[in-house]
Parts: structure tokens; C-alpha cells; sequence
């Protein structure tokens, strides 16, 4: 009987997560359907849109008018590009925090965190004019710099966290051992904390392959990533639904099948500590 | 050479002083063991030698020269860590062979000396395996390999033997006294047991509060303890500490008399007692007897065949020869 209701029990919980898993993809569901229908069909009502005729027409156009294959380079190059730079500065940053700890390490910590709060439309301004000055507008060194800058805090406490899990006495023996800072760093905790890494540059590449405020506000036409050609399909003569979708699918697949592929190392990063 | 000297070295954590100033010197190719109760300031000790902590004072002198502001790894001397502290991610050869590499050995002379090690610590069959498929004693034997490898001045063991079980330990600390009597090379050694300390060492440091109560070879420590504390930390089981009274008829403060020192008979005696529980190790049989001379119970070691039931009613004589005086201070009276 116990195990009956266990059964059943089971069978209403599975339900009930894919209920709510679909609800959560459902969105991107609709924009991949409506990325193979004509413009016309795609603003019917839903049921319509469903039986309408299927058609692959607005990836032809998506890929004649806007040009691809740039935009999903400047993508990978600020994504990949931003989150190395994070890792140069937030290694040694959080070595010190996780090893070297001072009085203030804990208000340090919270500080950068709170830089996340800070409304990023608050600094555009600044940071909008700096560009300017340093001839940094619509370049792709700027927006690494500026992606690295706002995705640091979430790179550093997430190292220092799993920094932390790394036995101090492991980095005392390889002092002895006679390994320099560099090569303590280097030959000891780097390969320490490689699950730990992995899940942070995972989780920063779609931080930063996502980010659509400073791509769109800093970039024009050269260094523009795929979050400025989706947007380039929202245009003042009105929407074009089904470009505009095929304009999204294209821009999320990379991402999307990245993430089906690293979803157990990002689920286990993104928890680790938390259970011992 | 080995020779480590500490002069007038003092550690403070703020303002918390854990040890205050002290002056040791550990002669080249000694083993010495430092021994106190936890907290003592003992791993401390060692680490400052190591140079893993900071001295607030004082200098480190090895070999004679002052060390005080060398990095840990320009010490020349190789530290054995409670956790093993082994490089998870790397295999046991290439665990060995890392202070060879940073120390840009060539690779020839490295295999040479990692081949040796493993030799000498019967490690020559598991070079390939990874430290998480090795047993907690062939772990230990990894990190003393890697701290041999490098033929340093001197040896640093902090609690080495204390993650490992009973029999193990017993084992283990064979190996490094014989290791000693090989390499001939200065080893300073950090424990909490008194068993190991008694049996290791050639010379004891006792440190109470980061003070050093006594230093001396284990048997005069255990014949002539300079005080109180060293006279109840060193032996297994502790000495008899008896005030008042009693101790005032050998004019002390405190008097003192180990569990060997004294005769249980049935018949005749100095003290009358009661035996309460006996604790059997088949060698030998420690009685706990509650008599008048001492509020605490007396504990006397006897011959595993001597039979007293709980109870049973007893005279204890201690030897007189044996017996140790303490002032009011806790200090020895000669």
C-alpha cells in the first residue's frame, strides 16, 4: 500500500516538474515555431498559428539581410574574450581572499556584490562618455573590458568559493615544496579547482553571451554581437514576428546546446558547497 | 648540517601572545620531539621554524644563519603535514617528484631520486596511482617520501601519525625512527602523544602556553621532571600527584609517584586502600585505589596476574627512592 502511494506520489511529482518545465521553455517554443512560419500566419491567433503552413523562408531572409556570421564571431570573441580576462584578474583576487584573508575580506566581498545591484543605466552615462574619449565606441576591446568588468564579482565569488573548499595545508606543502606564488597558483590550485572553474567560465560565457544593455548601448555596426542583430528586427515601421524569432533561434541556439551539453557541470558548480 | 637555533622568538596573533619569548637550539641530526597538551603553541613552534607564520620577534638561526625573513622554501628544510597534504590531482611519482621540479632538477636526476624514495619507503608499486587510491599510511609514506627527495637540512613532522589508526601508528612510528637512524638528518617532530614522544625522541621539548617547561632525553624527563606539569604530562599512565598532608611528611607541597613505583599488597602497607576499577592489558593490570593519603584515586601498575576484585581492600607502599618533592611553586625539589 506505502509503496503504491510512493508510486503515485512519484508520477503527480514528475508531472507537476514538467508542467512547470515546459512553462518555463514554452516561450522559446513559441519563437521556434513561429521562426518557420510566414509573417502573416505568425500573428494569427495561437491555434492558427499552429496549423498554419510551415516554411523555412525567414532564415533566407534573416541570413540575406543581416550578416550572421559576424555578429555570432563578436559574440564569441566578447564572451570568451571577457570571461579570460575575468579569470587573470579574478585568480589571484580570490587566492587572496580564500587564503589571505583580511579583516575586511567579507566587506570587500560584499561590496563588489553589491556593484550588481547598482541599475547599469546609472553608469551609462560615464561610462558612455569615457568610450567616447578613449576611442573605445563600437570596439570590441571595450565591450571585453566592460563585460569582464560587470560579470568580475559573480567570477570572484565563485572562485573564492570553491577556493575555500581547497585545504590551506595543500598550498603550505607546496611553499615548502619550494613553488613560488606563480607556481603555487599554477601547478597546485588551478588544477585544484578545475570543476569549480569550468562551472564559473561556463556560467560567464552565457552571463556574457546573453548581456544585451552594453552590447546594445556601445556597439553600432562593427563590434555588434547577436543581442544587437535580434534587436536590429525591431524596427519603428512595426514588428516582424517570425524574422524576428528566426533572428532569436539563431542567436540562442549556440548557447542553448552549450548548456544542454554542460548542464551537469553547471548544476553542480553552481550548488557546490552548499551540501558536504 | 641542521643545526636550528631560535633566539628570544615570540609569536603574538593581535594581541593574543601565544608564545612568549624563547630560546631553543636543536643540535644537527638530533630528533626532537615537541610534546604539550592541545593548544600549547607546539604546531605553532613549528611553523615558525618552517617560516609558514611570521615571528612577532626574535630570529630563526639554521645552520647559523638568521632565516627569520627567508621564504619557507629558501629554508631548506621539508615539512610532513597532519592532513598528507598530497597533490590530489597529481600521481604519487609526480607528488615526490614536485620540490625536485620547482627546484628545475633535470629530469634523470629526478626518476633517479623518485625511484630511490619509493624504494626506501616501499612505495616502488603504486608510483602510478593517484593519492585517492592509497591507504592512509601509504598516504603518510608518500609525504615523507616527497620530503626526503629533497635532502634537506631538516625534517618538520606535524602530528604526522595522529590521522592514522592504533596499529598503524605504531608502525609508522618505527619506520621514521629508523628512517632517523639512516638519514642521520635533524628531524623536529610535533605530537601531543607522550607514547611517541617517549619512544622517538632523543631529546623532548614540553611546552605548556607556549612556554618550554623542560627540555631533556626522555629519561630525564621521566626520571627528574623539573615540575609538576612535565611530571603528569610525561608517562603512561600519569604520575600520582599527592598534596597536603602526605606531601607535607616529605616537606613538599606535592609529592609525586608513578604507577610502577609502587607495591600493592593485600597484607601490609603505607597507605590502606580500596581497589575500584582495574583496567587488564594482559602484561600488565593498572588498579585505580582510593585511600586516604590522596582525595584522588592512586593508580598502581601491577603484573598481569595479580587478581583484585572491586572492593577488595589493599596497602600501597610507594618506593621511596622513587618518589618525587615539589614546592608550592609546582617545582622540583632536589
Amino acid at each position: 500500500m506505502a509503496r503504491a502511494v510512493t508510486t503515485r506520489r512519484k508520477a503527480l511529482n514528475t508531472a507537476i516538474a514538467w508542467a512547470i518545465g515546459l512553462l518555463i521553455f514554452f516561450p522559446i517554443l513559441w519563437i521556434i515555431i513561429m521562426s518557420f512560419k510566414s509573417e502573416g500566419d505568425a500573428i494569427k491567433a495561437p491555434l492558427d498559428v499552429l496549423t498554419s503552413a510551415w516554411t523555412f523562408e525567414n532564415y533566407g531572409v534573416v541570413q540575406e539581410r543581416s550578416n550572421y556570421s559576424r555578429h555570432f564571431f563578436n559574440s564569441v570573441l566578447l564572451a570568451f574574450g571577457s570571461t579570460l580576462l575575468g579569470l587573470i584578474v579574478a585568480v589571484p583576487a580570490a587566492w587572496a581572499m580564500a587564503f589571505v584573508p583580511s579583516k575586511r575580506t567579507k566587506d570587500i566581498l560584499l561590496w563588489m556584490l553589491s556593484t550588481k545591484m547598482l541599475p547599469a543605466v546609472g553608469v551609462l552615462y560615464p561610462i558612455y562618455l569615457l568610450f567616447i574619449q578613449l576611442g573605445l565606441l563600437d570596439s570590441r576591446a571595450g565591450l571585453v573590458i566592460v563585460l569582464m568588468l560587470i560579470n568580475l564579482p559573480i567570477i570572484v565569488w565563485m572562485l573564492y568559493t570553491y577556493f575555500r573548499e581547497i585545504p590551506g595545508e595543500i598550498l603550505e606543502a607546496a611553499r615548502m615544496d619550494g613553488a613560488n606564488l606563480r607556481k603555487e597558483i599554477l601547478y597546485v590550485l588551478t588544477p585544484m579547482a578545475i570543476p569549480g572553474m569550468a562551472s564559473t567560465v561556463l556560467l560567464n560565457i552565457i552571463l556574457a553571451w546573453n548581456e544585451a544593455f552594453w552590447t546594445l548601448n556601445l556597439t553600432a555596426a562593427k563590434a555588434a554581437p547577436l543581442t544587437a542583430f535580434i534587436a536590429s528586427y525591431s524596427s519603428p515601421e512595426g514588428l516582424f514576428y517570425a524574422k524576428l524569432s528566426a533572428a532569436s533561434v539563431m542567436a540562442i541556439a549556440p548557447i542553448l546546446v552549450m548548456g544542454w551539453f554542460s548542464q551537469k557541470q553547471l548544476v553542480r558548480g553552481l550548488t557546490f558547497g552548499a551540501v558536504k | 648540517m641542521g643545526q636550528i637555533q631560535l633566539n628570544q622568538v615570540s609569536k603574538s596573533f593581535g594581541k593574543v601572545e601565544v608564545i612568549p619569548p624563547l630560546d631553543l637550539t636543536i643540535e644537527d641530526g638530533e630528533f626532537v620531539v615537541f610534546v604539550g597538551p592541545s593548544g600549547c603553541g607546539k604546531s605553532t613552534l613549528l611553523r615558525l621554524i618552517a617560516g609558514l607564520e611570521d615571528v612577532s620577534g626574535g630570529h630563526v638561526l639554521i645552520d647559523g644563519r638568521d632565516a627569520t625573513e627567508t621564504v619557507p622554501a629558501r629554508r631548506g628544510l621539508a615539512m610532513v603535514f597532519q592532513s598528507y597534504a598530497l597533490y590530489p590531482h597529481m600521481s604519487v611519482r609526480k607528488n615526490i617528484a614536485f620540490p625536485l621540479r620547482m627546484a628545475g632538477m633535470d629530469k634523470a636526476e629526478q626518476d633517479r631520486r623518485v625511484e630511490n624514495a619509493a624504494s626506501v619507503l616501499n612505495l616502488t608499486d603504486y608510483l602510478d596511482r593517484r593519492p585517492g587510491q592509497l591507504s592512509g599510511g601509504q598516504r603518510q609514506r608518500v609525504a615523507i617520501g616527497r620530503a626526503i627527495v629533497r635532502e634537506p637540512a631538516a625534517f618538520l613532522f606535524d602530528e604526522p601519525l595522529s590521522n592514522l589508526d592504533a596499529a598503524l601508528r605504531v608502525g609508522m612510528r618505527l619506520e621514521i625512527s629508523e628512517l632517523h637512524k639512516r638519514l642521520k638528518t635533524t628531524m623536529i617532530y610535533v605530537t601531543h602523544d607522550q607514547v611517541e614522544a617517549m619512544t622517538m625522541a632523543d631529546k623532548i621539548v614540553v611546552l605548556q602556553a607556549g612556554v618550554i617547561e623542560q627540555v631533556g632525553s626522555p629519561l630525564e624527563l621521566y626520571q627528574r621532571p623539573r615540575n609538576v606539569f612535565v611530571a603528569g604530562f610525561i608517562g603512561s599512565p600519569k604520575m600520582n600527584l599527592i598534596s597536603g598532608a602526605e606531601a607535607a611528611k616529605h616537606d613538599a607541597a606535592t609529592i609525586g609517584i608513578r604507577p610502577e613505583h609502587i607495591e600493592i599488597s593485600q597484607s601490609e602497607g603505607t597507605w590502606k586502600g580500596t581497589v575500584g576499577v582495574s583496567e587488564h592489558l594482559g602484561s600488565d593490570t593498572f588498579f585505580h585505589v582510593q585511600c586516604n593519603a590522596s582525595s584522588e584515586p592512586i593508580t598502581v601498575r601491577a603484573t598481569g596476574e595479580l587478581a583484585l576484585h572491586y572492593g577488595a581492600e589493599v596497602w600501597l607502599t610507594p618506593r621511596p627512592e622513587h618518589l618525587h618533592r615539589f614546592d608550592d611553586k609546582g617545582l622540583r625539589i632536589a
